[in-house]
């Protein structure tokens, strides 16, 4: 179903109206076992081969805690400066749906084990970066469902579908959610500071290590809550966008939500509290099948749980596991390296922030480790459309290679070659260096003879340096690299040429 | 002394398990002498929905084979067992009374069985009960009542009538309950037997498909108190499995049993849970028993237990809204029945077809009081309420305890009512609970064991001990000393009186 | 107390996923009526200071520590299965996105 939506751009939206956001993001973690069974959580199982009686919901099961999840909870509320909670229940949430084994979610209701927090993010503006505290209202546990696929309909979702089948190897894994409480006074920077707020918590997750969090994977997931108000008066009704998938998608849902609320309230109209769905090549989002009332979820704490009531020592404990805050971690590394703003910010985009820091840590020189990887290496990986940690290339690559050209052996240009091999999967620097016989010719003979040679074919050449016009040794050189393969060290071959045709600077 | 063919069944387990060590007799002997029972008996009581003939013998061979290798085996090893059919068995029929798991072969084993098997004993097959344990009679079970042995046209009590029922007709020397307000209580009194409801987390609950969560226990049942604290000791301590189960060491039930002692034990009489309401004989015999008590030793006091009278309100809450979340999972997607699904029907209508025709009325009933009492505007006067009064009954038996040792009150109203009697009135079927409530509700240990026959009809009437949470041996301490007493007036147990069937 | 009304029973299957027949959504909601009547004295006695009990006996802070467990033959939950597809459950189609 195609959406025709009358909007009002932004930028007259966002000067009529005033946004309030709301972000609800699920973190599925990365432990060995499910939340409340010892099945295994990786990945790309076969369907339904890694279920027990437990995660199956079948009749006599019941669930079991893992303490890991509850560690791996407390310390994502400790990042992300919450209190945590003296005594907790997890409660369940009643509803059919046949990717629920128990059709009830054992979840946290009205009890989460963290609240109160928040996380600062920083959002470019054409005036420099504005900071943003984003207040989080909760973080809590629950269990993911079975996964669901669609048969017999055109599109494999599911209207229109004949029937679906269920694959349960998802269901029990630990899913963590975290709502921020709403977000006000971003006005035109809201659709930034959602992303921003997403890609910070996404990086927090990950020097926690608690989680992949890949949106692409479903280990991040995020919805986003969006309503508009016009200035002094009562917030708006709220929609919810799900299916976004992508830390862009995150911006446009905000953006097109934004757009779209506006042009209902410009005309007149009342926004519909409603779940929409985003769809990423148009960047707009279409209401989901609309519901009559709001599910009852009839709530009530879960009798087979004992509450989770975490001893402040141990609270402490794992407060003291927290890595530097990925903000602070930045500051530290801006101030270390001396580096501009912007050039910071450039070599965050390409993602380069942790293969820069290790590089250095590996005993590179600062300008040569960010040189590598935010030139060659980020065009390369920009290329070929894949992230840059994903080329192949190591810190232990770089260094060796910065070995090599410190000592001679290795030009930039040969380097760059090296490197070539490197991601082609030729191996590490030393065997591309080997077989592709990349070593600089530093033997002053074997240069001699190919100086020697391309001077016998190109006498007019000679004569004129003779003559005492000395840029045009540039052709000698040229004609010596090209011999050569590009692996002589060019000022050398000059200086050679030079000494040998009797001639000085 | 030797033990022959039919003598074999009107043994107790105690003296069977003795018999087979001693070699007098073999594991398949017994069991064969009770499956013949069964099959003598069980076309009119109906205790079983399941019978395991080749499993119960193979079973018994093996644990002779055992046994003649030298192996040592555990105390009640060889001896047979009726477990009630709310309890998962691989790969055999569990059907928690109910169409909606009709055929239904769980893939695992409960605990509760894994430890009967552990310990040796011969599982003779599945008992009847009302259908998810919801009843008072066993005649909500979807595959037909079951027969008191007292009188076949009486209800043998419920929800596990069934196993109450084997040990009245002498088909099982001990059995498996559960009981969530009186469910395995209740059938002992009426039936003349033995049954305790364990302190909550006493005995693991998995694998014992859920009604109430936080009122479910599984628990011994058996002919005498020694039996009874031997299946006991046989399947309670701690799972890791069962978040509630608990983490202590299990009381010592047993010894508990053989010391048999109440002198200086003070003992409450619970005010609330006796004169009006309960039948006359009841009260006489309840009566009667209290004085034995005090002839042994015990000192006897009356205590007031105030919050006892919303009790039964309280359950009917509870429980409703726990089953109701408990009972969605059956719905047709993954196992058990499906209905109506034609290929052109939502997922949402197949689901509602099944549950209506898999369930019977009274589990329905209670699905939708539960649904009622947990939705949104209604939960705080509902569930939340109920939950409050949970906390007033809890604080009622710890002033109790406080005082008295134990507690007791007749287990239920009446004796054995008739075979339709009460099954199309929903609230007079719930009174039956009456007195056995406030111990699911507070999740203390309490025992039935038979005190007499009520003179009006004829039929065994049960006295109830309570204990404080964890306390459990004192139920045994008690009982088994009031029992030793009756039989020592009588010359015989109670049971010995049923009729023949 | 307000009545239970046919209405409300009919809600209150929906919500149970109970297909009751119309003859049975009167005859439920009288008994259900009455129930209800009788367990609602519980709020005489529920006063805000009392704190509600959810777990019997007082116990806290249960967990498994997070290593991988055998689990089940996917066979044995396939042959039980009302229907099965592709190593899936199979289920009727589904209207509601959730």
């Amino acid at each position: 179903m195609t959406a025709t939506h009358d909007t009002v751009p932004f930028a007259e939206a966002i000067a009529a109206f005033d946004p309030v956001l709301g972000l609800e993001t699920h973190v599925e973690l990365g432990t060995a076992s499910k939340m409340f069974c010892g099945c295994p959580t990786m990945f790309g199982g076969a369907a339904n081969t890694h279920v027990c009686p437990v995660c199956l919901g079948l009749p006599g099961s019941l669930p079991v805690v893992n303490r890991t999840a509850v560690e791996s909870t407390i310390r994502m509320g400790l990042a992300l400066n919450c209190r945590i909670a003296e005594w907790c229940r997890f409660a369940r949430k009643n509803y059919f749906y046949p990717d629920m084994p128990k059709d009830y979610q054992v979840s946290q209701y009205d009890e989460p084990l963290c609240f109160d927090g928040y996380l600062d993010v920083t959002v470019e503006t054409p005036d420099g970066p504005r900071e943003f505290r984003v207040e989080i209202e909760r973080v809590h546990m629950e269990e993911d469902t079975g996964k669901l696929t669609h048969a017999g309909g055109a599109t494999g979702r599911i209207h229109g579908a004949d029937y679906s089948l269920v694959d349960y190897n998802r269901a029990g894994i630990p899913l963590i959610e975290i709502v921020t409480k709403p977000i006000v006074g971003a006005g035109a920077l809201a659709p930034q500071v959602a992303r921003a707020y997403v890609t910070e918590l996404r990086d927090l997750m990950r020097a926690l290590g608690v989680s992949d969090v890949r949106m692409e994977e479903g280990s991040l997931r995020c919805d986003v809550n969006v309503s508009l108000s016009r200035p002094g008066e009562p917030w708006g009704t709220r929609s919810e966008t799900k299916n976004v998938n992508s830390l862009r998608s995150v911006e446009r849902a905000v953006l097109s939500e934004i757009e779209r609320q506006a042009a209902v309230l410009r005309d007149g109209g009342r926004v519909i509290q409603e779940t929409r769905h985003f769809h990423e090549d148009t960047g707009r989002s279409t209401p989901g099948r609309s519901k009559e009332q709001a599910e009852d979820y009839r709530y009530f704490p879960e009798p087979d749980l004992v509450p989770v009531a975490p001893p402040r020592d141990w609270v402490e404990q794992l407060r003291a596991t927290l890595p530097e805050p990925p903000a602070a971690r930045r500051a530290r590394l801006r101030a270390e390296w001396g580096i501009s703003d912007h050039e910071f910010q450039t070599l965050v985009n390409a993602g380069a922030l942790d293969l820069v820091e290790q590089t250095i840590a590996a005993g590179v020189d600062s300008a040569a480790a960010r040189k590598w990887w935010t030139g060659e290496l980020a065009r390369t990986a920009n290329d070929r459309g894949v992230e840059l940690a994903a080329l192949g290339v190591t810190p232990q690559h770089i260094k060796r290679l910065e070995e090599l050209v410190g000592a001679g052996s290795l030009s930039d240009s040969l380097a760059r070659q090296v490197l070539e091999g490197i991601i082609a999967g030729e191996g590490d620097v030393d065997e591309v260096v080997t077989s592709r016989g990349l070593a600089v010719v530093s033997d002053d003979a074997a240069l001699l003879e190919a100086i020697d040679a391309a001077l016998a074919e190109q006498p007019d050449v000679a004569d004129k340096i003779r003559g005492g016009k000395v840029q045009a040794a540039g052709a000698i050189v040229g004609a010596v690299m090209k011999a050569t393969r590009g692996q002589a060290d060019a000022a050398k071959v000059r200086a050679l040429l030079l000494e040998r045709l009797g001639v000085s600077e | 002394m030797g033990l022959i063919g039919a003598d074999l069944v009107r043994q107790d387990a105690a003296t069977l398990a003795r018999a087979m060590a001693e070699g007098e007799v073999s594991s398949e002997e017994v069991t064969r002498a009770h499956l013949d029972r069964i099959g003598e008996v069980d076309d009119r009581v109906h205790a079983f929905l399941q019978l395991l003939s080749t499993e119960a013998l193979d079973a018994a061979r093996d644990i002779d084979r055992r046994r003649a290798a030298g192996e040592q085996l555990g105390p009640l090893a060889g001896v047979p067992i009726a477990v009630k059919d709310v309890l998962t068995m691989t790969g055999v029929p569990t059907t928690c009374g109910s169409r909606v798991l009709e055929g239904w072969r769980p893939p695992y084993d409960s605990t509760v069985v894994e430890r009967l098997r552990a310990g040796g004993l011969v599982i003779l097959g599945k008992t009847n009960m009302d259908e998810f344990a919801m009843g008072s009679s066993t005649e909500h079970s979807a595959y037909g009542p079951t027969h008191n042995p007292w009188d076949l046209e009486r209800i043998p009590g419920g929800s596990g009538g069934g196993s109450a029922a084997a040990l009245a007709a002498f088909e099982a020397p001990l059995a498996i309950g559960t009981d969530t307000g009186g469910s395995i209580r209740q059938p002992a009194a009426v039936t003349g037997t033995v049954g305790v409801k364990p302190t909550y987390g006493g005995v693991s609950r998995y694998g014992l498909v859920a009604l109430a969560s936080s009122l479910d226990q599984a628990g011994p049942c058996a002919r005498t108190v020694k039996d009874t604290a031997l299946l006991h000791a046989a399947i309670a301590g701690h799972d890791p499995r069962d978040s509630t189960s608990i983490q202590a060491p299990v009381p010592d039930v047993v010894a508990a049993a053989d010391e048999a002692d109440v002198r200086g034990m003070r003992i409450g009489l619970v005010r609330e849970l006796r004169g009006e309401g309960y039948q006359a004989g009841v009260s006489q015999r309840f009566d009667e028993a209290v004085a034995i008590l005090t002839d042994l030793g015990a000192e006897v006091v009356e205590v007031s237990c105030p919050h006892f009278e919303y009790a039964l309100a309280a359950y009917y809450l509870i429980l409703p809204s726990e089953a109701s979340s408990n009972l969605a999972r059956f719905d047709g997607m993954r196992y058990g029945l499906r209905m109506g699904d034609d290929g052109a029907r939502s997922v949402e209508e197949v689901m509602s077809l099944t549950r209506e025709a898999g369930f019977g009325a009274e589990v329905k009933r209670r699905i939708m009081i539960g649904t009622y009492a947990l939705s949104s505007g209604y939960y705080d006067a509902y569930y939340g309420s109920a939950q409050k009064v949970r906390t007033l009954i809890t604080r009622d038996f710890e002033a109790a305890f406080a005082q008295v040792d134990v507690l007791v009150s007749p287990t239920a109203p009446t004796t054995a009512f008739r075979i339709g009697d009460k099954v199309d009135d929903p609230l007079a079927m719930y009174l039956n609970d009456i007195a056995t409530i406030p111990v699911n509700l507070a999740g203390n240990a309490a025992m039935s064991l038979p005190v007499g026959l009520a003179p009006e009809d004829g039929l065994p009437v049960g006295l109830q001990i309570m204990a404080p949470p964890m306390a459990d041996d004192r139920l045994y301490r008690v009982g088994a000393a009031l029992e030793a007493a009756l039989v020592d007036r009588w010359g015989h147990l109670l049971i010995e009186e049923v009729p023949a069937l | 107390m307000t009545s239970l009304t046919r209405a409300d029973v009919e809600h209150l299957a929906r919500l149970a996923r109970l297909q009751l027949a119309p003859e049975e959504l009167d005859h439920y909601a009288g008994q259900l009526d009455v129930i209800l009547q009788s367990v609602a004295r519980v709020s005489e006695v529920a006063a805000d200071d009392i704190p509600p009990t959810s777990h019997p006996i007082p116990m806290a802070n249960v967990f498994r520590d997070d290593v991988v467990r055998p689990g089940v033959r996917r066979d044995d939950i396939a042959a039980a299965a009302p229907a099965w597809e592709d190593d899936r459950f199979r289920v009727p189609r589904i209207l509601d996105e959730e």
